[in-house]
Protein backbone atom coordinates (compact mmCIF):
# COMPACT_ATOMS: atom_id res chain seq x y z
CA UNK A 1 0.00 0.00 0.00
CA UNK A 2 1.26 3.46 -0.79
CA UNK A 3 2.87 5.37 2.01
CA UNK A 4 3.55 8.44 -0.10
CA UNK A 5 1.51 9.60 -3.08
CA UNK A 6 2.58 12.62 -5.10
CA UNK A 7 0.10 13.85 -7.72
CA UNK A 8 0.95 16.47 -10.36
CA UNK A 9 2.97 18.46 -7.88
CA UNK A 10 4.73 21.65 -8.89
CA UNK A 11 6.73 24.07 -6.77
CA UNK A 12 7.56 27.57 -7.94
CA UNK A 13 9.63 29.96 -5.84
CA UNK A 14 9.11 33.73 -6.12
CA UNK A 15 6.17 33.23 -8.44
CA UNK A 16 5.51 36.17 -10.73
CA UNK A 17 8.71 37.96 -9.81
CA UNK A 18 11.90 38.53 -11.73
CA UNK A 19 13.76 35.75 -9.89
CA UNK A 20 11.06 33.15 -10.34
CA UNK A 21 12.34 29.57 -10.17
CA UNK A 22 10.37 26.50 -11.20
CA UNK A 23 11.89 24.05 -8.75
CA UNK A 24 9.55 21.16 -9.56
CA UNK A 25 7.11 20.51 -12.36
CA UNK A 26 4.47 17.79 -12.75
CA UNK A 27 5.92 15.37 -10.25
CA UNK A 28 4.09 12.05 -9.99
CA UNK A 29 5.44 9.42 -7.66
CA UNK A 30 4.18 6.62 -5.45
CA UNK A 31 6.21 5.03 -2.71
CA UNK A 32 5.14 1.78 -1.05
CA UNK A 33 5.57 0.82 2.57
CA UNK A 34 8.99 -0.60 3.40
CA UNK A 35 10.68 0.70 0.26
CA UNK A 36 14.09 2.35 0.15
CA UNK A 37 13.84 4.99 -2.58
CA UNK A 38 16.69 7.28 -3.59
CA UNK A 39 16.26 10.62 -5.35
CA UNK A 40 19.27 11.54 -7.46
CA UNK A 41 19.92 14.28 -9.99
CA UNK A 42 22.04 17.31 -10.86
CA UNK A 43 22.04 20.39 -8.65
CA UNK A 44 18.82 22.32 -8.94
CA UNK A 45 16.69 19.33 -9.93
CA UNK A 46 14.52 19.86 -6.88
CA UNK A 47 15.25 16.66 -4.98
CA UNK A 48 15.71 18.43 -1.64
CA UNK A 49 12.64 20.55 -2.38
CA UNK A 50 10.61 17.40 -3.03
CA UNK A 51 11.74 15.93 0.26
CA UNK A 52 10.69 19.09 2.08
CA UNK A 53 7.29 19.02 0.36
CA UNK A 54 6.76 15.51 1.72
CA UNK A 55 7.85 16.78 5.14
CA UNK A 56 5.47 19.77 5.02
CA UNK A 57 8.43 22.10 5.50
CA UNK A 58 7.32 23.63 2.19
CA UNK A 59 3.93 23.70 0.49
CA UNK A 60 3.32 22.82 -3.15
CA UNK A 61 2.32 25.50 -5.65
CA UNK A 62 0.15 22.94 -7.40
CA UNK A 63 -0.91 19.35 -6.93
CA UNK A 64 -1.36 17.15 -3.88
CA UNK A 65 0.77 15.03 -1.67
CA UNK A 66 -0.46 12.37 0.67
CA UNK A 67 1.63 10.83 3.42
CA UNK A 68 0.27 7.78 5.25
CA UNK A 69 -3.13 8.62 3.80
CA UNK A 70 -3.11 12.16 5.20
CA UNK A 71 -1.99 15.60 4.07
CA UNK A 72 1.70 16.29 4.72
CA UNK A 73 0.70 18.78 7.38
CA UNK A 74 -1.40 16.23 9.24
CA UNK A 75 1.42 13.72 8.98
CA UNK A 76 3.85 16.27 10.37
CA UNK A 77 1.56 17.15 13.26
CA UNK A 78 1.10 13.44 13.93
CA UNK A 79 4.91 13.09 13.96
CA UNK A 80 4.93 10.35 11.40
CA UNK A 81 8.36 10.93 9.96
CA UNK A 82 11.91 11.56 11.05
CA UNK A 83 14.16 13.95 9.13
CA UNK A 84 17.94 13.70 8.82
CA UNK A 85 19.77 16.71 7.38
CA UNK A 86 23.12 16.90 5.68
CA UNK A 87 24.66 18.86 8.49
CA UNK A 88 24.05 16.94 11.67
CA UNK A 89 22.15 19.81 13.35
CA UNK A 90 22.76 18.31 16.73
CA UNK A 91 22.28 20.98 19.38
CA UNK A 92 25.75 21.80 20.62
CA UNK A 93 24.56 22.58 24.14
CA UNK A 94 23.13 19.11 24.66
CA UNK A 95 24.99 15.88 25.21
CA UNK A 96 24.53 13.17 22.58
CA UNK A 97 22.05 11.37 24.78
CA UNK A 98 20.08 14.57 25.37
CA UNK A 99 20.11 15.29 21.67
CA UNK A 100 18.61 11.89 20.92
CA UNK A 101 15.99 12.59 23.58
CA UNK A 102 15.05 15.95 22.05
CA UNK A 103 12.08 14.77 19.93
CA UNK A 104 10.86 12.65 22.84
CA UNK A 105 10.89 15.68 25.14
CA UNK A 106 8.96 17.77 22.65
CA UNK A 107 6.46 15.00 22.04
CA UNK A 108 5.85 14.60 25.76
CA UNK A 109 7.12 11.10 26.43
CA UNK A 110 7.49 10.09 30.08
CA UNK A 111 10.95 10.55 31.56
CA UNK A 112 11.78 6.87 32.00
CA UNK A 113 10.64 6.13 28.49
CA UNK A 114 12.79 8.94 27.14
CA UNK A 115 15.84 7.46 28.82
CA UNK A 116 15.17 3.87 27.79
CA UNK A 117 14.42 4.76 24.17
CA UNK A 118 17.49 6.97 23.94
CA UNK A 119 19.62 4.15 25.30
CA UNK A 120 18.15 1.68 22.82
CA UNK A 121 18.79 4.04 19.92
CA UNK A 122 22.34 4.77 20.98
CA UNK A 123 23.02 1.05 21.14
CA UNK A 124 21.52 0.53 17.72
CA UNK A 125 23.89 3.08 16.16
CA UNK A 126 26.73 1.89 18.38
CA UNK A 127 27.26 5.14 20.24
CA UNK A 128 26.26 4.00 23.72
CA UNK A 129 29.69 4.85 25.12
CA UNK A 130 29.39 8.43 23.89
CA UNK A 131 26.08 9.35 25.47
CA UNK A 132 27.61 11.97 27.74
CA UNK A 133 29.84 13.56 25.15
CA UNK A 134 29.08 16.80 23.39
CA UNK A 135 28.62 16.87 19.59
CA UNK A 136 31.80 18.81 19.03
CA UNK A 137 33.77 15.92 20.53
CA UNK A 138 32.51 13.47 17.92
CA UNK A 139 33.64 12.92 14.35
CA UNK A 140 31.35 13.73 11.41
CA UNK A 141 30.35 10.10 10.95
CA UNK A 142 29.51 9.70 14.61
CA UNK A 143 27.47 12.89 14.59
CA UNK A 144 25.42 11.61 11.67
CA UNK A 145 24.86 8.32 13.48
CA UNK A 146 23.57 10.33 16.42
CA UNK A 147 21.28 12.26 14.04
CA UNK A 148 19.88 8.99 12.73
CA UNK A 149 19.37 7.75 16.28
CA UNK A 150 17.51 10.96 17.04
CA UNK A 151 15.34 10.65 13.92
CA UNK A 152 14.34 7.12 14.86
CA UNK A 153 13.89 7.71 18.59
CA UNK A 154 10.14 8.08 18.28
CA UNK A 155 9.93 5.16 15.81
CA UNK A 156 8.35 6.95 12.84
CA UNK A 157 7.18 4.75 9.99
CA UNK A 158 8.89 7.07 7.49
CA UNK A 159 12.45 8.39 7.36
CA UNK A 160 13.39 11.32 5.12
CA UNK A 161 17.11 11.80 4.59
CA UNK A 162 18.67 14.73 2.75
CA UNK A 163 22.21 13.78 1.69
CA UNK A 164 23.04 12.68 5.24
CA UNK A 165 26.46 11.26 4.34
CA UNK A 166 27.39 13.95 1.84
CA UNK A 167 30.02 15.54 4.04
CA UNK A 168 31.82 12.29 4.89
CA UNK A 169 34.81 10.64 3.24
CA UNK A 170 34.22 7.63 1.01
CA UNK A 171 35.23 4.92 3.49
CA UNK A 172 33.11 6.35 6.29
CA UNK A 173 30.29 6.77 3.83
CA UNK A 174 30.46 3.13 2.72
CA UNK A 175 30.44 2.01 6.32
CA UNK A 176 27.51 4.29 7.14
CA UNK A 177 25.62 2.86 4.14
CA UNK A 178 25.89 -0.63 5.58
CA UNK A 179 24.88 0.60 9.03
CA UNK A 180 21.85 2.31 7.54
CA UNK A 181 20.77 -0.86 5.75
CA UNK A 182 21.12 -2.80 8.97
CA UNK A 183 18.98 -0.24 10.80
CA UNK A 184 16.46 -0.25 7.98
CA UNK A 185 16.12 -4.01 8.17
CA UNK A 186 15.72 -3.82 11.94
CA UNK A 187 13.12 -1.06 12.02
CA UNK A 188 11.26 -1.76 8.75
CA UNK A 189 10.74 1.95 8.06
CA UNK A 190 10.13 3.41 4.62
CA UNK A 191 13.11 5.55 3.58
CA UNK A 192 13.27 8.37 1.04
CA UNK A 193 16.92 9.22 0.51
CA UNK A 194 18.35 12.20 -1.41
CA UNK A 195 21.90 11.77 -2.65
CA UNK A 196 24.48 12.96 -5.12
CA UNK A 197 26.27 9.65 -5.23
CA UNK A 198 25.28 7.04 -7.82
CA UNK A 199 27.13 4.30 -5.95
CA UNK A 200 25.29 5.13 -2.74
CA UNK A 201 21.88 5.32 -4.43
CA UNK A 202 22.30 1.93 -6.08
CA UNK A 203 23.82 0.22 -3.05
CA UNK A 204 21.09 1.33 -0.68
CA UNK A 205 17.85 1.43 -2.65
CA UNK A 206 15.41 -0.92 -4.27
CA UNK A 207 14.42 1.95 -6.56
CA UNK A 208 16.34 4.96 -7.86
CA UNK A 209 14.40 8.01 -9.05
CA UNK A 210 16.49 10.04 -11.50
CA UNK A 211 15.56 13.71 -11.78
CA UNK A 212 16.51 16.39 -14.27
CA UNK A 213 16.87 20.10 -13.62
CA UNK A 214 15.38 23.32 -14.94
CA UNK A 215 12.61 22.62 -14.41
CA UNK A 216 12.83 19.82 -11.84
CA UNK A 217 11.20 16.69 -13.28
CA UNK A 218 11.31 12.96 -12.79
CA UNK A 219 13.19 11.53 -15.72
CA UNK A 220 13.49 7.87 -14.86
CA UNK A 221 12.68 5.27 -12.25
CA UNK A 222 15.21 2.50 -12.15
CA UNK A 223 14.58 -0.62 -10.09
CA UNK A 224 17.61 -2.20 -8.41
CA UNK A 225 17.24 -5.97 -8.43
CA UNK A 226 19.95 -6.91 -5.96
CA UNK A 227 18.77 -8.95 -2.99
CA UNK A 228 19.02 -7.82 0.62
CA UNK A 229 20.99 -8.01 2.84
CA UNK A 230 23.56 -6.21 0.78
CA UNK A 231 27.12 -6.60 1.94
CA UNK A 232 30.53 -5.18 1.21
CA UNK A 233 30.91 -7.74 -1.60
CA UNK A 234 27.72 -6.56 -3.30
CA UNK A 235 29.65 -3.62 -4.64
CA UNK A 236 31.74 -6.05 -6.63
CA UNK A 237 28.89 -7.96 -8.26
CA UNK A 238 27.88 -7.69 -11.89
CA UNK A 239 24.30 -6.78 -11.05
CA UNK A 240 25.56 -3.78 -9.07
CA UNK A 241 27.62 -2.48 -11.97
CA UNK A 242 24.75 -2.88 -14.39
CA UNK A 243 22.48 -0.84 -12.17
CA UNK A 244 25.14 1.83 -11.64
CA UNK A 245 25.67 2.10 -15.39
CA UNK A 246 21.94 2.39 -15.97
CA UNK A 247 21.66 5.22 -13.46
CA UNK A 248 24.77 6.91 -14.76
CA UNK A 249 23.52 6.91 -18.36
CA UNK A 250 20.14 8.21 -17.32
CA UNK A 251 21.83 10.96 -15.34
CA UNK A 252 24.06 11.86 -18.25
CA UNK A 253 21.00 12.53 -20.36
CA UNK A 254 19.55 14.52 -17.50
CA UNK A 255 22.70 16.63 -17.39
CA UNK A 256 22.86 17.12 -21.12
CA UNK A 257 19.28 18.17 -21.41
CA UNK A 258 19.57 20.67 -18.56
CA UNK B 1 47.65 26.01 39.82
CA UNK B 2 48.70 23.04 37.72
CA UNK B 3 52.06 22.98 36.00
CA UNK B 4 50.75 23.74 32.54
CA UNK B 5 48.49 26.53 33.77
CA UNK B 6 51.45 28.18 35.49
CA UNK B 7 53.54 27.95 32.33
CA UNK B 8 50.67 29.44 30.36
CA UNK B 9 50.52 32.52 32.58
CA UNK B 10 54.27 32.86 33.07
CA UNK B 11 54.96 35.17 30.09
CA UNK B 12 52.13 37.47 31.23
CA UNK B 13 53.58 37.58 34.73
CA UNK B 14 57.03 38.36 33.42
CA UNK B 15 55.67 41.21 31.30
CA UNK B 16 53.72 42.59 34.27
CA UNK B 17 56.76 42.57 36.52
CA UNK B 18 58.91 44.09 33.78
CA UNK B 19 56.42 46.90 33.15
CA UNK B 20 56.14 47.79 36.83
CA UNK B 21 59.90 47.65 37.32
CA UNK B 22 60.45 49.70 34.18
CA UNK B 23 57.89 52.27 35.28
CA UNK B 24 59.55 52.65 38.67
CA UNK B 25 62.98 53.05 37.06
CA UNK B 26 61.88 55.58 34.45
CA UNK B 27 60.16 57.82 36.99
CA UNK B 28 63.13 57.75 39.34
CA UNK B 29 65.71 58.25 36.59
CA UNK B 30 64.01 61.15 34.91
CA UNK B 31 62.71 62.66 38.14
CA UNK B 32 59.20 62.84 36.77
CA UNK B 33 56.97 64.89 39.03
CA UNK B 34 54.52 62.89 41.08
CA UNK B 35 51.54 64.85 39.77
CA UNK B 36 52.42 63.72 36.22
CA UNK B 37 53.20 60.10 36.86
CA UNK B 38 53.69 58.65 40.34
CA UNK B 39 56.02 55.73 40.99
CA UNK B 40 54.42 52.33 41.54
CA UNK B 41 56.05 52.28 44.95
CA UNK B 42 54.41 55.55 45.97
CA UNK B 43 51.07 54.33 44.67
CA UNK B 44 51.30 51.26 46.86
CA UNK B 45 52.46 53.39 49.74
CA UNK B 46 49.51 55.78 49.31
CA UNK B 47 47.19 52.82 49.21
CA UNK B 48 48.50 51.59 52.55
CA UNK B 49 48.44 55.08 54.11
CA UNK B 50 45.00 55.97 52.83
CA UNK B 51 43.48 52.53 53.32
CA UNK B 52 41.18 53.64 56.14
CA UNK B 53 39.73 56.31 53.88
CA UNK B 54 39.59 54.22 50.74
CA UNK B 55 38.24 51.00 52.21
CA UNK B 56 34.70 52.18 53.17
CA UNK B 57 34.34 53.71 49.71
CA UNK B 58 34.95 50.44 47.93
CA UNK B 59 31.63 48.90 48.86
CA UNK B 60 29.60 51.98 47.85
CA UNK B 61 31.15 52.07 44.41
CA UNK B 62 30.88 48.33 43.96
CA UNK B 63 27.28 48.40 45.07
CA UNK B 64 26.46 51.02 42.46
CA UNK B 65 28.11 48.87 39.81
CA UNK B 66 26.47 45.63 40.91
CA UNK B 67 23.04 47.17 41.42
CA UNK B 68 23.15 48.89 38.05
CA UNK B 69 24.41 45.70 36.41
CA UNK B 70 21.53 43.72 37.88
CA UNK B 71 18.90 46.29 36.86
CA UNK B 72 20.33 46.74 33.38
CA UNK B 73 20.58 43.00 32.77
CA UNK B 74 17.08 42.25 33.99
CA UNK B 75 15.56 45.03 31.89
CA UNK B 76 17.72 44.14 28.90
CA UNK B 77 16.86 40.44 28.98
CA UNK B 78 13.18 41.15 29.59
CA UNK B 79 13.01 43.62 26.74
CA UNK B 80 14.87 41.19 24.47
CA UNK B 81 12.23 38.49 25.00
CA UNK B 82 9.50 40.96 24.14
CA UNK B 83 11.19 42.25 20.98
CA UNK B 84 12.14 38.74 19.86
CA UNK B 85 8.53 37.65 20.10
CA UNK B 86 7.14 40.56 18.09
CA UNK B 87 9.28 40.84 15.00
CA UNK B 88 7.74 44.13 13.92
CA UNK B 89 8.63 45.66 17.26
CA UNK B 90 12.18 44.36 16.98
CA UNK B 91 12.73 45.85 13.54
CA UNK B 92 11.38 49.19 14.70
CA UNK B 93 13.45 49.28 17.88
CA UNK B 94 16.86 47.95 16.89
CA UNK B 95 18.16 51.11 15.14
CA UNK B 96 17.18 53.14 18.21
CA UNK B 97 18.81 50.69 20.55
CA UNK B 98 22.05 50.73 18.58
CA UNK B 99 22.01 54.52 18.39
CA UNK B 100 21.22 54.92 22.09
CA UNK B 101 24.10 52.57 22.88
CA UNK B 102 26.44 55.20 21.50
CA UNK B 103 25.21 58.01 23.74
CA UNK B 104 28.06 59.08 26.05
CA UNK B 105 27.43 58.02 29.63
CA UNK B 106 28.55 61.30 31.08
CA UNK B 107 25.68 62.97 29.30
CA UNK B 108 23.25 60.68 31.13
CA UNK B 109 24.42 61.32 34.67
CA UNK B 110 23.03 64.83 35.25
CA UNK B 111 19.70 63.57 33.89
CA UNK B 112 19.62 60.62 36.26
CA UNK B 113 20.55 62.78 39.28
CA UNK B 114 17.77 65.13 38.30
CA UNK B 115 15.23 62.31 38.11
CA UNK B 116 16.21 60.22 41.11
CA UNK B 117 17.90 62.72 43.40
CA UNK B 118 21.56 63.74 43.75
CA UNK B 119 22.21 61.73 46.88
CA UNK B 120 20.09 58.70 46.07
CA UNK B 121 22.19 55.58 45.37
CA UNK B 122 19.54 54.63 42.79
CA UNK B 123 20.81 57.43 40.57
CA UNK B 124 24.22 55.79 40.39
CA UNK B 125 22.64 52.44 39.70
CA UNK B 126 20.44 53.84 36.93
CA UNK B 127 23.43 55.36 35.16
CA UNK B 128 25.13 51.97 35.20
CA UNK B 129 21.85 50.29 34.23
CA UNK B 130 21.59 52.41 31.08
CA UNK B 131 25.15 51.48 30.09
CA UNK B 132 24.47 47.79 30.65
CA UNK B 133 20.96 47.72 29.17
CA UNK B 134 21.76 48.22 25.52
CA UNK B 135 24.54 45.68 24.92
CA UNK B 136 22.48 43.08 26.79
CA UNK B 137 19.31 43.92 24.84
CA UNK B 138 21.02 43.83 21.46
CA UNK B 139 22.93 40.62 22.14
CA UNK B 140 20.13 38.64 23.72
CA UNK B 141 17.72 39.66 20.93
CA UNK B 142 20.23 38.43 18.39
CA UNK B 143 20.74 35.21 20.33
CA UNK B 144 17.00 34.53 20.42
CA UNK B 145 16.39 35.31 16.77
CA UNK B 146 19.59 34.32 14.99
CA UNK B 147 19.06 30.60 15.09
CA UNK B 148 20.47 28.04 12.66
CA UNK B 149 17.71 27.61 10.01
CA UNK B 150 18.22 23.85 9.88
CA UNK B 151 17.80 23.66 13.66
CA UNK B 152 14.50 25.52 13.25
CA UNK B 153 13.39 23.16 10.45
CA UNK B 154 14.15 20.28 12.77
CA UNK B 155 11.77 21.76 15.34
CA UNK B 156 9.06 22.15 12.69
CA UNK B 157 9.50 18.54 11.67
CA UNK B 158 8.65 17.66 15.30
CA UNK B 159 5.57 19.92 15.13
CA UNK B 160 6.98 21.76 18.16
CA UNK B 161 4.99 24.69 19.57
CA UNK B 162 6.51 28.18 19.61
CA UNK B 163 6.88 27.87 23.36
CA UNK B 164 8.85 24.62 23.03
CA UNK B 165 11.00 26.18 20.33
CA UNK B 166 11.75 29.08 22.67
CA UNK B 167 12.57 26.74 25.54
CA UNK B 168 14.62 24.12 23.71
CA UNK B 169 16.25 26.12 20.94
CA UNK B 170 16.16 29.88 21.22
CA UNK B 171 17.10 30.27 24.86
CA UNK B 172 20.09 27.88 24.85
CA UNK B 173 21.18 29.48 21.59
CA UNK B 174 21.11 32.90 23.26
CA UNK B 175 23.24 31.99 26.28
CA UNK B 176 26.66 32.51 24.62
CA UNK B 177 25.36 35.79 23.19
CA UNK B 178 24.25 36.85 26.67
CA UNK B 179 27.65 36.10 28.16
CA UNK B 180 29.50 38.05 25.53
CA UNK B 181 27.34 41.03 26.51
CA UNK B 182 27.89 40.35 30.22
CA UNK B 183 31.66 40.39 29.80
CA UNK B 184 31.46 43.86 28.32
CA UNK B 185 28.82 44.95 30.81
CA UNK B 186 30.82 43.85 33.85
CA UNK B 187 33.71 46.11 32.93
CA UNK B 188 31.46 48.97 31.85
CA UNK B 189 29.51 48.90 35.10
CA UNK B 190 32.60 49.70 37.16
CA UNK B 191 33.50 52.47 34.75
CA UNK B 192 29.97 53.77 34.87
CA UNK B 193 29.84 53.71 38.65
CA UNK B 194 33.01 55.79 38.92
CA UNK B 195 32.25 58.19 36.10
CA UNK B 196 28.78 58.79 37.52
CA UNK B 197 30.54 60.22 40.58
CA UNK B 198 31.98 63.05 38.59
CA UNK B 199 28.61 64.74 38.98
CA UNK B 200 26.21 64.39 41.82
CA UNK B 201 26.58 65.34 45.46
CA UNK B 202 29.34 64.28 47.81
CA UNK B 203 29.29 60.59 48.73
CA UNK B 204 31.71 58.14 50.21
CA UNK B 205 32.69 56.57 46.92
CA UNK B 206 35.89 55.87 45.03
CA UNK B 207 34.88 58.19 42.22
CA UNK B 208 34.48 61.15 44.57
CA UNK B 209 37.81 60.30 46.18
CA UNK B 210 39.48 60.32 42.75
CA UNK B 211 38.11 63.76 41.88
CA UNK B 212 38.93 65.20 45.30
CA UNK B 213 42.52 64.00 45.35
CA UNK B 214 43.06 65.06 41.76
CA UNK B 215 41.79 68.52 42.64
CA UNK B 216 44.52 68.88 45.27
CA UNK B 217 47.09 67.35 42.92
CA UNK B 218 47.64 64.25 45.09
CA UNK B 219 47.85 61.96 42.10
CA UNK B 220 49.53 59.14 43.98
CA UNK B 221 46.27 58.91 45.97
CA UNK B 222 44.28 59.15 42.78
CA UNK B 223 46.18 56.27 41.20
CA UNK B 224 45.77 54.23 44.36
CA UNK B 225 42.00 54.54 44.11
CA UNK B 226 42.11 53.74 40.39
CA UNK B 227 44.17 50.65 41.17
CA UNK B 228 41.56 49.45 43.64
CA UNK B 229 38.74 50.16 41.18
CA UNK B 230 40.56 48.27 38.42
CA UNK B 231 41.07 45.28 40.68
CA UNK B 232 37.35 45.20 41.46
CA UNK B 233 36.55 45.44 37.76
CA UNK B 234 38.90 42.56 36.99
CA UNK B 235 37.39 40.55 39.82
CA UNK B 236 33.90 41.15 38.45
CA UNK B 237 35.01 40.14 34.95
CA UNK B 238 36.63 37.03 36.43
CA UNK B 239 33.36 36.05 38.11
CA UNK B 240 31.56 36.34 34.77
CA UNK B 241 34.18 34.15 33.10
CA UNK B 242 33.82 31.53 35.81
CA UNK B 243 30.03 31.61 35.50
CA UNK B 244 30.41 31.22 31.75
CA UNK B 245 32.70 28.20 32.17
CA UNK B 246 30.21 26.62 34.52
CA UNK B 247 27.11 27.33 32.42
CA UNK B 248 28.54 26.72 28.96
CA UNK B 249 30.62 23.57 29.36
CA UNK B 250 30.14 22.57 25.75
CA UNK B 251 32.33 25.29 24.41
CA UNK B 252 35.35 24.30 26.47
CA UNK B 253 38.14 22.14 25.11
CA UNK B 254 37.52 18.53 26.01
CA UNK B 255 34.50 19.43 28.12
CA UNK B 256 32.64 16.42 29.35
CA UNK B 257 29.82 16.35 31.83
Amino acid sequence: MSVITINNVSKIFNEGQANEVVALQDINLEIEAGEFVSLIGPSGCGKSTLLRLIADLLSPSQGQLSVNGKSPEAARLAREYGFVFQASTLYEWRTIRKNVMLPLEIMGYAAEEQTSRAQKMLEMVELSKFGNHYPRQLSGGMQQRASIARALAFEPPLLLMDEPFGALDEFTRDRMNMELLRIWQQTQTTIVFVTHSIAEAVFLSNRVVVMSARPGRIKDMIGVDLPYPRLFETREEAGYFTAVTQVRESLRDAFLSA
Amino acid sequence: MTQSRFRYYLPTLIVAVAVIAGWELVVRLFNIQQFLLPKPSSIVQSLIEEWDIIQPRIWNTARGALGGFAIGCTLGIGMAFITARFVALQQAMMPFAIAANSVPIIAMSPIMFNWFGPTNPISWMMIVAVIVFFPVLINVTRGLTEVNPAALELMHSYAASEWKILQSLRIPNAVPFLFSALRVASVLSMIGSIVADFFGAERTTLGKYVTQEAAVLRFDHTWAAILVASLIGILFYGVIILAERWLIPWSQEGGER
